[in-house]
């Protein structure tokens, strides 16, 4: 790979041009949102009670949906990168569905089926576990339209594992339950690793679903949506500058560990 | 030890077809072909990576067609990305061990490491290893498996000449440890250097299982005449001239001298045709080997003639037609051959 700053070719020059803007129409907004808060009003929203109690409402609800989701998410993960089967190419499909359906219609559709009426409404409230207004239904919500991050990540990890050392394995005598472990597993960790943080990120920041399941208690991005509706944008501004804020901070660090690893 | 009967196997495009073989105790055997041929699919229907279509293997007796892979106690060896590459070397050789005891985990590591001489690179990382260190870690691995069966699929095709003779050598010791070996090649020098039988293996087919003198001296087929382009080929014992560079190896009567550095003992010589100039009397010149004997034959060759000499064992001389009328060589005329010291290649 040529450094771009040697190749000072048209396409060059025009490829760096169109990405700078690209770069610019990313950053432009947040910096914008930075510059306009006020080191008072900042102060004022990180002092919130409110906003602390949202921003790490979703943080946790992100975290605990991306955690138990990876139960189910990783093993599927290795089964679309290993095996072939009948309709794979339509298990495939059904895993993006989350990502290009409008969030709020994928709302109500998880709201169909945690009503009380519905069965795991029912069961869940046999267990004293509530959907609807409660964080299970908020950690429902952010899994549902994120989960396509981690199942698709995890699976690319596991294909680009050499078939080879796994059978390998097998022939020392390990079983496929090590093999997965000690093997797979290890070598497909980045990009598992990449999914959980993309799922991780992307649970976090959803607005559209989880209104629907629980507009309280309240995910930081209902938060800034409720002050923007009722206060206007000058009171929304610094809760978004907070939360965003975390979130970079997380992510960089992730990224940062990841790197060094 | 080892049978398979009448191995039949679909993959893609490729079949095996009716592989039939049996491998005793103790054995090395070395499965020739050209690439492509389905060699490796052999290994790892061995191995049961490859489920077959029909035929049974047995192992020590018991049928283990459907049997497990990890059940199988066979160990395979690839040419390269064997090792597992997140784990360190002792990692590596302890994978199989299943001793809970540290102690005893160590114990069996450095007792394989130290078989395949790498105990300084237990630290190591795969990846920071040379070619011949790695397959002996590989090597190693397969021993601390407790394995005494190993299917080396091509383990010496990406290494250095050195490398190769120094794994070769340490091939021979595990073989002679009671390791019991099938490797697939197709270097028929590797073939003649390590195997006590050999099988061809063509379009999917072993169309001939033998002895190395067997095979190269009375191949079967065109096939592996052709693959193996080899007629004289004889299996002897080599020892040191004193005061002289030269070896002296000895066949059926015949003391030949050879231009080598392979240690005395029993050993396998061969020399192309076309190094054999033949004339009507003895060559004075740089050649060292001179013999009398009576044409046997004249065939026509790809390329020119294939005179075969009768010199007390058989050796085939290539020449051009040209040359043959020029010293008038006929179906039974007393001839010389000649070749030098250094035109002979010595296997051990």
């Amino acid at each position: 790979m040529t450094s771009i700053f040697k190749n000072k070719s048209l396409l060059n020059l025009v490829f760096t041009f169109l990405g700078g803007v690209l770069l610019l129409f990313i950053i432009a907004p947040l910096a914008g949102m930075y510059l306009n808060t006020s080191i008072g009003s900042l102060k004022e929203a990180v002092g919130s009670e409110e906003v602390r109690n949202s921003v790490w409402l979703s943080l946790w609800t992100s975290m605990a949906g991306t955690i138990l989701f990876s139960f189910l998410a990783i093993p599927l993960a290795y089964l679309l990168a290993r095996k072939n089967f009948p309709l794979k190419s339509v298990v495939n499909g059904i895993i993006d569905i989350p990502i290009i359906i409008p969030h709020s219609a994928a709302g109500i559709a998880i709201l169909g089926i945690l009503t009380r009426d519905s069965l795991l409404g029912r069961t869940g409230e046999l267990f004293g576990i509530k959907f609807i207004g409660n964080p299970a239904g908020i950690i429902l919500a952010m899994a549902f339209v994120s989960i396509p991050f981690l199942i698709n990540a995890a699976r690319d990890g596991f294909a680009a594992v050499p078939e080879r050392l796994e059978k390998i394995a097998l022939t020392l005598g390990a079983s496929p339950i090590r093999v997965f472990f000690t093997i797979s597993l290890p070598l497909a960790w980045r990009s598992v690793l990449s999914g959980f943080i993309l799922m991780w990120a992307r649970g976090m920041s959803e607005f559209g679903a989880v209104i629907i399941i629980a507009y309280n208690p309240q995910t930081a991005p209902v938060l800034i949506f409720e002050r923007f509706t009722s206060y206007g944008l000058k009171y929304s501004v610094p809760a978004a500058v907070v939360f965003v804020s975390v979130c970079l901070i997380i992510f960089v660090a992730l990224r940062l560990i990841k790197k060094k690893d | 030890m080892l049978t398979l009967d009448n191995i039949s196997l679909q993959a893609g495009n490729f079949e095996l077809k009716n592989i039939s073989f049996n491998v005793e105790k103790g054995d090395y055997f070395v499965i020739l072909g050209i690439s492509g041929v389905g060699k490796s699919l052999l290994l790892e229907s061995i191995a049961g990576l490859l489920k077959t279509n029909s035929g049974e293997i047995f192992l020590r007796g018991k049928n283990i067609t459907e049997e497990k892979i990890q059940k199988r106690n066979i160990s395979i060896v690839y040419q390269d990305a064997d090792l597992f590459p997140h784990m360190s070397v002792y990692e590596n050789i302890a994978y199989p061990l299943k001793s809970k005891k540290e102690k005893e985990i160590k114990e069996k590591v450095l007792n394989a490491a130290e078989q395949v001489g790498i105990t300084d690179k237990l630290n190591r990382k795969p990846e920071t290893l040379s070619g011949g260190e790695y397959q002996r870690v590989a090597l190693a691995r397969s021993l601390a498996a407790g394995n005494d069966i190993f299917l080396l699929d091509e383990p010496l095709s990406s290494l250095d000449s050195k490398s190769k003779s120094e794994l070769r050598a340490l091939l021979r010791k595990l073989n002679r440890s009671g390791i019991t070996i099938i490797h697939v090649t197709h270097d028929y020098e590797e073939a003649i250097s390590l195997a006590n039988k050999i099988g061809i293996m063509e379009n999917g087919k072993l169309v001939h299982i033998a002895s190395p003198v067997e095979i190269f001296k009375h191949p079967k087929s065109e096939f592996v005449a052709h693959f193996t382009g080899i007629k004289n080929f004889f299996r002897g014992e080599l020892k040191t001239i004193q005061v002289s560079d030269l070896k002296e190896f000895s066949s059926n009567g015949l003391k030949i001298f050879c231009l080598t550095d392979v240690e005395d003992g029993e050993a396998f010589l061969m020399i192309q045709p076309d190094e054999i100039s033949i004339s009507n009397q003895v060559e004075i010149g740089s050649a060292r080997n001179h013999f009398k004997g009576k044409i046997t034959d004249i065939a026509p060759a790809k390329l020119g003639l294939e005179i075969y000499v009768d010199i007390g064992c058989e050796m085939v001389a290539l020449i051009s037609s040209d040359a043959r009328k020029s010293i008038g060589l006929e179906i039974g005329k007393e001839v010389w051959i000649n070749f030098k010291a250094s035109s002979c290649k010595i296997y051990n």
